[in-house]
C-alpha cells in the first residue's frame, strides 16, 4: 500500500521537476501578490508589521488555489488519472499521495519564501519563526482541502474560477487561525492556542479530506 | 402502505401536490400570528427600546440558515449512501432558499447592528461565519449550475455540502469560541432565557412559519425538479396529457 503511495509521490515529483516554468509561476505569484500590498496600504512599517502576518498568509491561500486547478487536470486529460482510478490500489491513496506531492512542489518553497517576505513587511524574528510554523501546519491544509475541490471541478468548464468559489470558504479556519498566531506573538498572547487548534484541523483535514476527495473524483470520472 | 412508496419520484409528486397547500396556508397564518405579537403585543424592549423588533424576522431566519444546510447535508448523504434519486432533489430544492434565508440574516444583522452597535457590519465571529455560510451555499449552487450531467452534479454537490457540513457547527460554537462585540445567544435550552415570554412566543411562532414556509417552498420547487428529469417517463406525459 505505501509502495503505491510513494509511487504516484515520485511520479508527480518527477513530472514537476521536468516542468519547471509552471513550478516557478505560483511562487512567483505568492511573491506578487505579497508586494502589491505595500504598493496599495503605503509603506509605513508598522502598518505593515500589522498587516504582514494577514496578507502573507491570504497570499499563501491564493497561490495554493492557482496551482491547485492542475492537480488532476493534467492526468485526466492524457488519460492516465482514470487508469490509476481503475487500478486495484485505493483511490485514497492516490488523492493522498497528489496531495502530499502538491504540497511539496508549492507548500514548501513558500515556507522558503515566506522569510524574505516576512522581512520586507518588518516582521520580529520571534513573528517569522512563529509565521514559518503556521504555515508549516497549514499548507498541508491548503493542499488536502484543495485536492476535494480540484476533483470535484475536474473538466468543468470555469474550473478554475469555480475551484477559488468552493475552497476558499474551507480555508477560512487555516485563515484565522495561521495569521492569529503570529498576531497573537506579536501581541504577547503567545501563539500556542492557535497553532494547538490549526494542528487540530490539520489532523481533521487529514483523516476527512483524502476520503471525500476520492469519492469526488470517481463521481467526476464516472 | 409502505412508507417507502414516496421515495419513488412519481408519488412524492402527487404527495407534495396534496401537502403544498397546507403549508403554504400554515405559514401565512403562522407569519400572520407572530407579526401580529411581535409588532403589537411585544413590550418595548428595556435596553434596545423599539428597534429589537428585527430580531423576529432575524432570529428564526438565522437559525433557518444554519438548519437548512444540515438539512441538505442529511438529504446529500442519504442520497449517497443509498442512491435515492429523490433525496438528490430535496437538497438541490432546499438550497436556494437557504441562500435566501441566509442573506436576509445578515441584512436583517446589519439594520440591527447599526442602531445597537453604531456600525452596519463588524467582524465578529458570528457575523463572518454567516458570511462564510452564505458563501457556502453561493459555492454549491454554482457548482451545480456548473456540471450539466445530473447525476453527476447530484454527487459532488452532496460531497460538497458534506465537507461544508463541518463548518456548520464551528458556527454555532463560534460564539463561545470568541467573545466578541456580538451579545450572548439569546435563546439556551440549559438556563431561562433572557427575554420576555411573549417576545420567545412571537420568535417561536415565526420560526414555525419559517419552518412551515420552507417545506412549501421546497415541495414546490422539487416537483418541478421531478418533472423536469423525468419528463421522459411515461406518467409525466400521462400526467401532462391530463392537464392540457
Amino acid at each position: 500500500m505505501h509502495r503505491f503511495l510513494l509511487a504516484v509521490l515520485r511520479r508527480d515529483l518527477t513530472l514537476a521537476a521536468r516542468r519547471r516554468g509552471d513550478w516557478l509561476i505560483a511562487q512567483f505569484f505568492f511573491v506578487m501578490v505579497a508586494s502589491l500590498f505595500p504598493l496599495g496600504v503605503g509603506p509605513e512599517p508598522a502598518m505593515l508589521a500589522r498587516i504582514g502576518p494577514g496578507v502573507l498568509w491570504v497570499a499563501a491561500t491564493l497561490a495554493s488555489l492557482l496551482s491547485l486547478s492542475r492537480l488532476f487536470a493534467d492526468d485526466h486529460r492524457d488519460g492516465s488519472l482514470e487508469h490509476m482510478v481503475l487500478s486495484p490500489e485505493p483511490t485514497v491513496l492516490l488523492v493522498l499521495g497528489k496531495s502530499l506531492a502538491h504540497w511539496l512542489i508549492y507548500g514548501i518553497p513558500l515556507l522558503l519564501i515566506a522569510p524574505v517576505l516576512g522581512i520586507q513587511f518588518n516582521l520580529s524574528w520571534e513573528a517569522i519563526r512563529v509565521l514559518e510554523i503556521s504555515l508549516l501546519l497549514g499548507t498541508p491544509i491548503l493542499s488536502l482541502l484543495g485536492g476535494v475541490g480540484a476533483a470535484l471541478t475536474l473538466g468543468l468548464r470555469g474550473g478554475g474560477v469555480l475551484l477559488t468559489l468552493l475552497i476558499l470558504p474551507l480555508y477560512v479556519p487555516a485563515l484565522i487561525f495561521g495569521a492569529g498566531a503570529v498576531d497573537g506573538v506579536m501581541a504577547g498572547t503567545g501563539a500556542e492556542a492557535h497553532l494547538s487548534l490549526l494542528g487540530a484541523f490539520l489532523v481533521l483535514s487529514l483523516m476527512i479530506a483524502p476520503w471525500i476527495a476520492a469519492a469526488a473524483l470517481r463521481v467526476s470520472l464516472e | 402502505m409502505n412508507l417507502y412508496t414516496y421515495a419513488s419520484p412519481a408519488n412524492f409528486y402527487i404527495l407534495a401536490g396534496k401537502l403544498i397547500p397546507w403549508f403554504a396556508w400554515g405559514a401565512g397564518l403562522f407569519t400572520a400570528w407572530g407579526l401580529y405579537i411581535a409588532f403589537f403585543l411585544a413590550p418595548t424592549d428595556f435596553q434596545q427600546s423599539e428597534a429589537y423588533r428585527i430580531i423576529f424576522i432575524h432570529v428564526p431566519a438565522a437559525w433557518m440558515s444554519m438548519f437548512i444546510y444540515l438539512v441538505m447535508a442529511f438529504w446529500g448523504a442519504i442520497g449517497l449512501a443509498f442512491n435515492t434519486r429523490l433525496s438528490f432533489m430535496m437538497a438541490r430544492a432546499l438550497a436556494p432558499t437557504g441562500a435566501i434565508f441566509t442573506f436576509i440574516a445578515l441584512w436583517t444583522g446589519a439594520w440591527w447592528g447599526k442602531p445597537m452597535w453604531g456600525a452596519w457590519w463588524v467582524w465578529d465571529a458570528r457575523l463572518t461565519s454567516e458570511l462564510i455560510l452564505l458563501f457556502l451555499y453561493v459555492g454549491i449552487i454554482a457548482l451545480w449550475a456548473a456540471i450539466d450531467d445530473i447525476k453527476r452534479g447530484d454527487r459532488a454537490g452532496s460531497l460538497l455540502t458534506l465537507i461544508g457540513a463541518i463548518n456548520v457547527p464551528i458556527i454555532y460554537f463560534s460564539v463561545k469560541w470568541w467573545n466578541t462585540l456580538h451579545q450572548g445567544a439569546s435563546v439556551s435550552l440549559t438556563k431561562a432565557p433572557s427575554m420576555a415570554a411573549t417576545m420567545l412566543q412571537g420568535m417561536l411562532i415565526l420560526a414555525i412559519a419559517a419552518w412551515l414556509y420552507t417545506i412549501a417552498v421546497a415541495m414546490a420547487r422539487v416537483r418541478r425538479i421531478i418533472l423536469e428529469r423525468e419528463r421522459q417517463s411515461e406518467w409525466v406525459k400521462a400526467l401532462l396529457e391530463k392537464e392540457s
